[in-house]
């Protein structure tokens, strides 16, 4: 690759272009201004639709015939079913077996369940994804094997990416727990309902063909209609979408572990020392056991003082549906639903709402609600002294998991990482971090089991903990604790390659990831 | 066929461990493999420390596989010490330097509300042991660990004493029955240990075989390292005070419960009507000394309400403290085991009231017309330290105090 790298405003190294096309290298937070329109397809017409409606068609592999699926297309799908996810898998098999290559798979995120797709990357018909690339995928492209560069985005981020044309979509998947045969969809019934369809949004309204594939087929209307059936072309039914058991995932149960469980409990302290738990307030416990852990410890104090959030921003699960149903908050504004509670609250609670990456996370939008979230707990492979943290690579330099919502989550009013000092002697505070994912200046707060580090330029917090019990410690005295346990790591080394780009928010570079050099 | 000796844990579970495995070889030179998931990081600090340890075991030739998930120094040269000396009949320790900050030791009456105990072969929950409050920390060798890890737990816990932080705690090793035990003690005594537990206590001369030991191998009289028997079945029950009393190093006296219970042939229940006896037994006996009463451990993890109940109850029968063996449960036995508020009140009272009488010169303490015995004045000192100790009282507490 002859491209040229420049130094980007955080200081790191990264392309101009990336796989053939032009990008912008991150210029700060706040620094980037779009111009130009949204990007738009094409106009349909009622002419070339059943005037009965009935789009639906015998099986997947004639749907992507009659969208016209052919070499070099962009196929996107979407990761309601998590580990559960059957659709993928399907519509690469089709394709294969029509003989198609080079495709671009970009879907919303991928599981280790994809694992099955290496062999078409292999053989070519998948050519590169743009998405999450977690476990296995992720191994693979920081092995150097994929043939061109992954591109990592944010919930926010595809949406923005989707309509602002970066990526255009030439057939969208989208797998519904039921749907009717004008392709009207939701994922709150049928027997592999998943909860919201939040991600699908911006492929239904941008992508060229949109296809809706389900299990539980009902007669018009299928209500809600989350995904509207105007925007679908044709409908499939298949015996099974997705496996209801692995559509729960594994990380969405409380913690049992003593320190992660002393972690939350010192995070939820914090946010009442500090009166960041107020009546009113809102906030965001996404899943992961230790964040579940946060959210319980604040129903504990939200009942002993009487008073109740405003609104919670899901991830939902059991333990978010009670505090619900318990009154502690009026309403669940849910991204996407972890568990088969939050599938039923969704379903029968009206104060449970589903919302899209669109009115949550689009940073090129007239404004997003992620910014009026009092309080987001997240998590972080490694942050540096700095504050800047990296959600997508570990410590060895490989590339195991995707940005979810995360940065988009960064603008919340206070951002909190309750984050073990070290895991199975990885530190987790470095000088500098692997892959920078977000920049330190959104990042308020790291409460590990050895004590809380709060950023300086949060003097307010400094301030609000001056008198109380909780631990407070520099970064650096924590970082110093970790390495005296631990010993000092190595870095990892690397290629000179880039096998994946990191977007911030704006469709800007923040960083990019580069080849593991792997043990001969 | 040349023999290969193995150390450690390898599993799907296991973490902040590893499997060692030596074999020695005729011939060839030094040969490392190592297989780490922290490699990138620690790969090459890992392989020093191998070649380290056989150069100073004087072994030239010989297959070192290191299967490894994060384990620390300390872990890892307790493992490869421990499969080196399967091979080598050697007395010569491998030892990492002790970290300064554990050189501290702890008093006689020091208060023991929570011990944790930790499995001595599980190195993962050694680490952050310390961070939970716990007053003391059991590193056991006794019923934790499986028969044929004994030998390499040992070195892991010797380990432990030097590198890990335990926060303050009182440094605790709970060693085998005896006569393994005794063997045991070589092990960790030179390394600050700041109280043995000697599980199964029947006899006064078992006290005694320990003391001596530990003097021996610290060269003088032991005055340093502390004593808990722990008194584990009827005979044990019957000859509690003389355990007691058996060597001014004891400082406590501990139940346990599983073991007794067993031994008179009943079943252990939550609310203790089959131990009533024993327990009584063991704090009358403790007190008698003049040391603390320890109770057992309670072993529902999960069900922390029926844990305070049981603390509670404990500390209404005379006990100063109880094992715990989750730090989950650690909280709420320190709570259960300060004073209350009703207590504090009290004793404030009575404390205002001593102090006004040593101050008017009178001999007796009255309060409320009432005559207050030395013992309870002397109680309620203490509870008014230990409420400040924890932080439910100021130190200040007489200024704003209000008669």
């Amino acid at each position: 690759m002859s491209n040229k790298l420049v130094k980007n405003a955080a200081g790191r190294m990264v392309p101009t272009e990336i796989n053939g096309r032009p990008v912008v290298p991150y210029r700060g937070v706040g620094k980037y201004h779009p111009t130009g329109n949204k990007h738009a397809p094409n106009i349909a017409s009622n002419i070339d639709y059943p005037a009965d409606g009935n789009k639906l068609l015998p099986s997947l592999k004639e749907a992507l015939v009659k969208c016209g699926l052919k070499d070099g297309m962009t196929l996107s799908t979407h990761h309601h079913f998590r580990e559960g996810d059957l659709l993928a898998t399907m519509i690469f098999d089709c394709a294969s077996e029509l003989g198609v290559k080079r495709l671009r798979w970009f879907p919303s995120a991928s599981f280790s369940c994809h694992a099955y797709l290496l062999k078409y990357l292999d053989d070519g018909t998948i050519n590169y994804i743009e998405g999450s690339m977690n476990g296995p995928l992720g191994k693979y492209c920081s092995e150097g094997k994929m043939k061109k560069t992954a591109v990592l985005r944010s919930h926010g981020g595809r949406y923005q990416a989707v309509q602002d044309g970066e990526v255009k979509i030439d057939i969208a998947v989208i797998g519904a727990g039921s749907a009717d045969a004008f392709g009207n969809a939701n994922g709150v019934n049928g027997p592999s309902a998943s909860g919201v369809l939040g991600f699908a949004l911006a492929d239904a309204q941008y992508a060229d063909k949109v296809i809706v594939v389900t299990d539980n087929l009902v007669p018009f209307p299928c209500i809600p209609w989350q995904i509207q059936g105007n925007y679908v072309d044709c409908t499939v039914k298949v015996d099974k979408v997705g496996i209801p058991e692995k559509i729960v995932s594994g990380t969405t149960k409380v913690t049992r572990s003593p320190e992660r469980l002393l972690i939350a409990e010192m995070t939820a302290r914090f946010c009442d020392v500090t009166g960041i738990i107020h009546e009113g307030f809102s906030f965001q416990a996404g899943a992961g056991g230790t964040a579940l852990s946060v959210g319980n410890y604040f129903g504990d104090i939200m009942r002993e003082k009487g008073i109740k959030a405003r609104f919670a921003r899901g991830g939902s699960n059991k333990y978010l549906v009670s505090m619900l149903e318990e009154g502690l908050v009026d309403y669940i504004l849910d991204g996407q639903t972890f568990d088969l509670d939050g599938v039923r609250s969704i379903h029968d609670n009206p104060n449970h709402v589903m919302t899209s990456p669109f009115s949550s996370y689009n940073y090129h939008s007239k404004g997003n609600f992620a910014g009026m979230v009092d309080v987001v707990i997240l998590g972080a492979t490694e942050v540096d002294l700095d504050f800047n943290a990296n959600v997508v690579t570990h410590s060895d330099g490989y590339l195991l998991h995707g940005l979810g919502g995360w940065q988009n989550c960064l603008f919340g009013k206070n951002v909190i990482l309750p984050i073990p000092l070290f895991r199975d002697r990885i530190p987790v505070i470095r000088d500098e971090v692997t892959t920078l994912c977000g920049p330190g200046e959104l990042i308020d707060v790291i409460i590990t089991e050895r004590g809380i580090a709060i950023n300086p330029l949060r003097t307010d917090l400094i301030e609000k903990v001056q008198h109380s019990d909780l631990p407070i410690k520099t970064i650096g005295q924590l970082k110093d604790e970790a390495e005296k346990i631990c010993g000092k790591p190595n870095k990892p080394e690397f290629t000179d390659k880039i096998v994946a780009a990191i977007k911030w928010v704006d469709g800007t570079i923040i960083d990019v990831v580069k080849q593991v050099v792997v043990d001969p | 066929m040349a023999i290969t000796h193995i150390a450690g844990n390898k599993g799907d579970k296991i973490r902040s461990d590893c499997l060692v495995s030596l074999t020695l070889t005729a011939g060839k030179d030094i040969l490392i493999n190592i297989n780490s998931s922290v490699k990138a990081m620690y790969g090459e600090s890992i392989n020093t420390l191998c070649r380290d340890m056989l150069n100073f075991y004087g072994i030239e030739h010989a297959r070192l596989e290191i299967d490894d998930r994060g384990a620390l120094p300390f872990t890892l040269a307790a493992r490869i010490e421990a499969v080196i000396r399967k091979h080598v009949d050697t007395d010569k320790e491998y030892l990492l330097p002790i970290l300064p900050e554990n050189y501290y030791t702890t008093k006689r009456d020091t208060n023991r509300f929570s011990r944790l105990y930790l499995p001595g072969n599980n190195p993962k929950l050694f680490i952050n042991a310390g961070i939970y409050g716990s007053h003391g920390i059991i590193l056991d060798l006794e019923d934790s660990v499986a028969p044929d890890k004994k030998y390499e737990a040992r070195f892991l816990v010797r380990n432990a004493l030097r590198s890990v932080d335990f926060c303050g705690a009182e440094r605790m090793v709970r060693i085998n029955q005896l006569p393994a035990g005794l063997d045991d003690l070589t092990f960790v005594v030179p390394h600050h240990v700041n109280l043995i537990l000697i599980p199964k206590c029947e006899s006064a001369g078992q006290i005694v075989q320990v003391d001596e030991k530990i003097s021996e191998i610290l060269g003088h009289k032991n005055s340093e390292v502390y004593l808990m028997p722990i008194i584990e079945s009827a005979l044990g029950v019957m000859h509690a005070f003389e355990i007691a009393s058996a060597s001014e190093n004891v400082v406590a006296l501990a139940l346990g419960l599983e073991d007794y219970t067993a031994d008179i042939g009943v079943q252990r229940t939550t609310e203790g009507g089959e131990s009533y006896f024993a327990r009584c037994m063991v704090v009358n006996a403790a007190r008698a000394a003049g040391i603390q009463p320890i109770d057992s451990v309670f072993s529902d993890i999960d069900d922390l309400e029926a844990l305070a109940g049981n603390a509670r109850q404990s500390k209404s029968l005379g006990f100063t403290g109880m094992g715990c063996i989750h730090p989950r449960q650690v909280p709420i036995i320190n709570e259960t085991f300060l004073p209350t508020e009703t207590e504090i009140e009290k004793a404030k009272r009575i404390v205002i009231a001593y102090e006004m009488s040593k101050k008017e010169g009178i001999g007796v303490v009255a309060l409320d017309s009432k005559m207050i015995d030395p013992p309870v004045v002397k109680r309620a000192l203490r509870n008014i330290q230990l409420a400040v100790d924890a932080g439910k009282l100021s130190k200040n507490w007489r200024d704003t105090y209000e008669q």
